[in-house]
């Protein structure tokens, strides 16, 4: 990806905000990234299109997903600093609780990193870190097939 | 099931209702420059597929036999198998089916393809919590 390698020339190997605000689906989402020393944390704040039951009012469980998926790849491209987006194989996604209509946080951490696939686990919060409202656990191809 | 009965989010996404026989449903996701996950090639991200997957999943349930109007319903787990890439500047197709349902519990399994209901992206499976009361969501 064209991106990864310009931030890494320009020695930004690892602004992790300077690459989603290339990536237009991000954007759509509105997804941020904040970066304290080598801990990242994604953000998904609040807005109307992310909503999936307007009655609750909840986040849809798709956005949810998205965002986790989202957390997991920054996590590992921080890690690894790869020069290739790493494909989604598998993402298995437990919703946990309903998505209040204020800001998300996001934490991901790689549980393995094999030569071919990566293993990372994600969890999103609302208001409490230890109350998560959804995790999930997906495989991730760092090599091209 | 009608176009107006996709939520916020899916309307963002662009979801159109395609149709609905023998209890699958067709959902379509047109192109769209703002579905994009990778600038260099125009693939979608695999959250769209995420996104459009678990929205046909969710409906399929109320497609149902026997579901029971006015229920509420949440997504209790997704697992979702991503076997190639979109193709870009194509349109991705959604075909979902509720298999089982049970006093508590929705299953489904939905499969993301493009042109053809063989040449699959991505396949998924889905648990739906029925009846869930509202208030004590949280």
């Amino acid at each position: 990806m064209k991106i990864l390698q310009q931030l890494r020339d320009e020695g930004r190997a690892q602004d992790m905000q300077g690459l989603i605000e290339q990536i237009p689906f991000a954007q759509f989402l509105g997804i941020q990234v904040e970066q304290k020393g080598n801990e990242i944390t994604t953000i998904l704040p609040f807005k109307d299109t992310l909503v999936g039951n307007v009655s609750l009012p909840a986040i849809h469980g798709g956005a949810i997903g998205a965002f986790l998926e989202f957390t997991s790849i920054i996590q590992l491209l921080f890690d690894t600093s790869c020069e290739k987006l790493p494909k989604t194989v598998d993402i298995s996604i437990d919703y946990l609780r309903s998505g209040k209509p204020v800001a998300t946080y996001g934490r991901a951490i790689v549980t393995r990193q094999g030569r071919r696939v990566a293993n990372v686990r994600a969890e999103i919060w609302q208001e409490e870190k230890s109350r998560p409202i959804s995790a999930s656990h997906g495989h991730f191809l760092l090599a091209p097939l | 099931m009608e176009q107006d009965n996709f939520s916020p989010h899916g309307n963002a996404l662009g979801l159109q209702f395609v149709s609905e026989q023998a209890g699958q449903l067709f959902i379509k996701v047109p192109y769209a420059a703002h579905l994009v996950g990778d600038p260099d090639t125009g693939v979608i991200h695999g959250g769209v597929i995420t996104a459009a997957l678990d929205n046909a999943s969710g409906w399929c349930v109320r497609l149902h036999d026997q579901w029971i109007e006015g229920n509420s319903m949440a997504t209790l787990d997704l697992r979702i198998d991503y076997m190639k890439p979109a193709q870009p500047f194509k349109d991705l197709l959604i075909m979902s089916e509720c298999y089982k349902i049970t006093r508590h519990i929705a299953f489904v399994r939905a499969v993301a393809y493009q042109d053809e209901l063989d040449n699959q992206v991505a396949s998924s499976v889905a648990t739906f919590m029925l009846g869930t009361a509202t208030v004590r969501q949280a």
